[in-house]
């Protein structure tokens, strides 16, 4: 399939990415490629089969409820590129 | 070179518990070789911490109880060390250290491990060949011009170079298993859920799992042994019969079925590595094990069906790096959309980037259908595929790679050729099967061969036993770079015919 400029805008927005102009043209022709190869899935007959999100049939893995200490929230916080003692800093999002 | 840098992970672990040599002293001698060596297997040394912990280790050592007690090793660099930097060769986590431990490497603490350091590795484990680590690229030891694989590049070069006796890597697509190919070692992908996966970061799910790199299968053994068990922290952990690897290894393989798929030696298989692989039949066949052809009709499936699925779960789950909870963040940004936007598209390399959007564009509405749900269909199919294979089989021999370890720079300008020489590993993690990757002969230009072994879920124990075997009648796996490569085998085994006919370096 086609993957246009306007395509690659798009995710790239979902995405939160912005690419600079001369990365987008690289990578449109480079995700252009790499679908057209996919495409090659439509070859195989795949009607009525069950789509597998897991190998091993787990379901609902459940465990008592119980108490425990939760991580500690300055060391948590420490990694944050924005320091604060209490809190993630970000810029302001709503007026 | 020191000779006790060529011991086994075992050989050292029991030369240490008779007194041979202290853990300092092989920290020491590890750390040396590690921070002289040229091939950047390593993001992070850990240098001061690896010396004190070996004192104190040494003090306790009369009550060790693991072979691999005290014996110095490697952290791939996805797998989160408490306190100590774990970047995923990215920049985006800056230097993050994370404020807790990764169960694999616990594990492997309490068992004894020295950790010398962090290995580098394709960024987010993203790569083929280790050469989109934020870090540079990892060499690889047998000549300096090539890659070491990826994305676990720097945990195999490590163990092959002689910087330390083993590492761990984590296995998404054939990040164990190929650099384990081109380095000349010896690796394994567990089944899905035998390894946590708690600490590890994530790239794709469903697929990712933790293993060792290491100079020969009783390591790899010792190593499971230490690194497998229920914990409670991963969800898709797995309850089984877990420890007994190592006791396992008896090296007799007769009856063993070894399946050999066709469909895995067609076009684009290099020939030396056609016939190296193929030597390893005839070495498990003069011990015992019947060998069988059989079809394996999936193969023009598995890259893409992999990648859809890669990309897409790495789409999603790449979402938590925003410059908000950790790590890096860029500068000059407007508002919250476009300091994410910013960090992202700053922070990420062009693969990270390029994987990222392919899974958004898998997963959006319109193609949801025609690609992600199509390649869930299609991982039914392999999954159908491999479980027909083992009706007739008990073990697979394809092989790792198509060829071996490519020159620097080759790989990077074309993506969908890099994701292709893939094709021999990625159904293994589709399937959430046991893979082991171990050497089998050296081509022309002196490079090593890899061979794979594919078992059933839970199948380590054959696995392991089937490369024991083969690894009691051959030596590639102890031949290091810089060392000869074709000298005879020192014992005269049945299989010496086998040996002669896998010594293709001439």
């Amino acid at each position: 399939m086609k993957i246009t400029t306007e395509l690659v805008d798009y995710i790239s927005e979902l995405s939160r990415l912005s690419l600079p102009e001369e990365e987008k043209a690289a990578m449109t022709a480079q995700l252009e490629q790499i679908v057209g190869y996919m495409d090659v899935l439509n070859r195989l007959d795949t009607a009525g089969v069950e789509p597998m999100s897991h190998v091993f049939p787990l379901k609902n893995v459940l465990r008592e409820d119980e108490v425990v200490p939760s991580q500690d929230r300055t060391e948590l916080l420490a990694g944050a590129p924005a320091p604060d003692p209490e809190a993630f800093l970000v810029p302001k999002a709503v007026e | 070179m020191n000779e006790l840098l060529d011991l086994t992970a075992l050989e050292l672990g029991a030369a240490i518990k008779k007194g041979d040599v202290s853990i300092p002293e092989a920290t020491v001698l590890a750390l040396n070789a590690a921070q002289c060596a040229p091939h950047n297997a390593f993001i992070t040394f850990t240098a001061e911490g690896a010396i004190k912990r070996a004192e104190e280790l040494q003090k306790g050592l009369k009550d060790a109880r693991s072979p691999l007690y005290g014996v110095p090793m490697g952290i791939k660099d996805n797998i989160c060390t408490r306190g100590i930097k774990t970047s995923c060769a990215s920049k985006i986590l800056g230097d993050f250290e994370p404020p807790y431990e990764a169960t694999a490497s616990a594990r492997l603490t309490e068992a004894g491990a020295v950790s010398i350091g962090k290995t580098n590795m394709d960024e987010f484990a993203m790569g083929s060949t280790t050469e989109t680590s934020f870090y540079g690229p990892v060499k690889n030891p047998w000549d300096l011009s090539r890659v070491p694989g990826g994305s676990s590049g720097g945990s195999a070069a490590a163990v092959a170079a002689r910087c330390c006796w083993y590492a761990i890597g984590s296995d998404t697509g054939g990040s164990i298993r190929q650099p384990a190919s081109y380095c000349g070692v010896t690796g394994v992908k567990p089944t899905y859920g035998t390894v946590s996966r708690y600490g590890l970061i994530a790239y794709a799910s469903s697929l990712d799992q933790i293993g060792p790199l290491a100079r020969d299968a009783a390591d790899c053994a010792a190593i499971l042994d230490v690194l497998q068990g229920r914990d409670h922290r991963d969800g898709t952990s797995l309850d089984g019969q877990y420890g007994h690897l190592l006791e396992g290894l008896t090296g007799d393989v007769r009856g063993l079925k070894i399946g050999i798929p066709t469909d895995c030696f067609g076009d684009g298989l290099n020939a030396e590595v056609r016939r190296a692989v193929l030597a390893v039949a005839d070495v498990l066949k003069s011990r015992g094990t019947e060998v069988v052809e059989l079809s394996f009709p999936v193969m023009e499936y598995v890259v893409p069906t992999y990648y859809i699925i890669a990309a897409a779960e790495a789409s999603s789950n790449l979402s938590r790096f925003d410059g908000v909870k950790y790590g890096w963040r860029a500068e000059g940004y407007d508002g919250l959309t476009d300091l994410y936007n910013k960090t992202r598209t700053e922070g990420f390399g062009m693969e990270v980037k390029r994987r990222i959007l392919l899974g958004t564009f898998v997963l959006s509405s319109g193609y949801y259908d025609a690609y992600y749900r199509k390649a869930l269909q299609v991982k039914a199919v392999i999954k159908e595929a491999f479980d027909r294979a083992f009706e007739s089989c008990d073990l697979l021999l394809p092989p790792v790679a198509p060829t071996t370890a490519p020159k620097l720079g080759e790989s990077l300008s074309d993506p969908l050729q890099m994701y292709l020489s893939d094709v021999y590993t990625v159904s293994v993690n589709l399937a959430g099967l046991p893979g082991l990757s171990m050497p089998c002969g050296f081509d022309s230009h002196g490079l090593p061969i890899g061979a794979q072994l594919i078992g059933p879920h839970f199948g380590e124990g054959r696995l392991l036993n089937a490369a024991h075997a083969f690894q009691l009648d051959t030596d590639w796996h102890r031949r290091r770079p810089g060392g000869p490569l074709s000298q005879p085998a020192a014992d005269s085994s049945p299989s010496g015919g086998a040996k002669a006919e896998g010594g293709i370096t001439a």
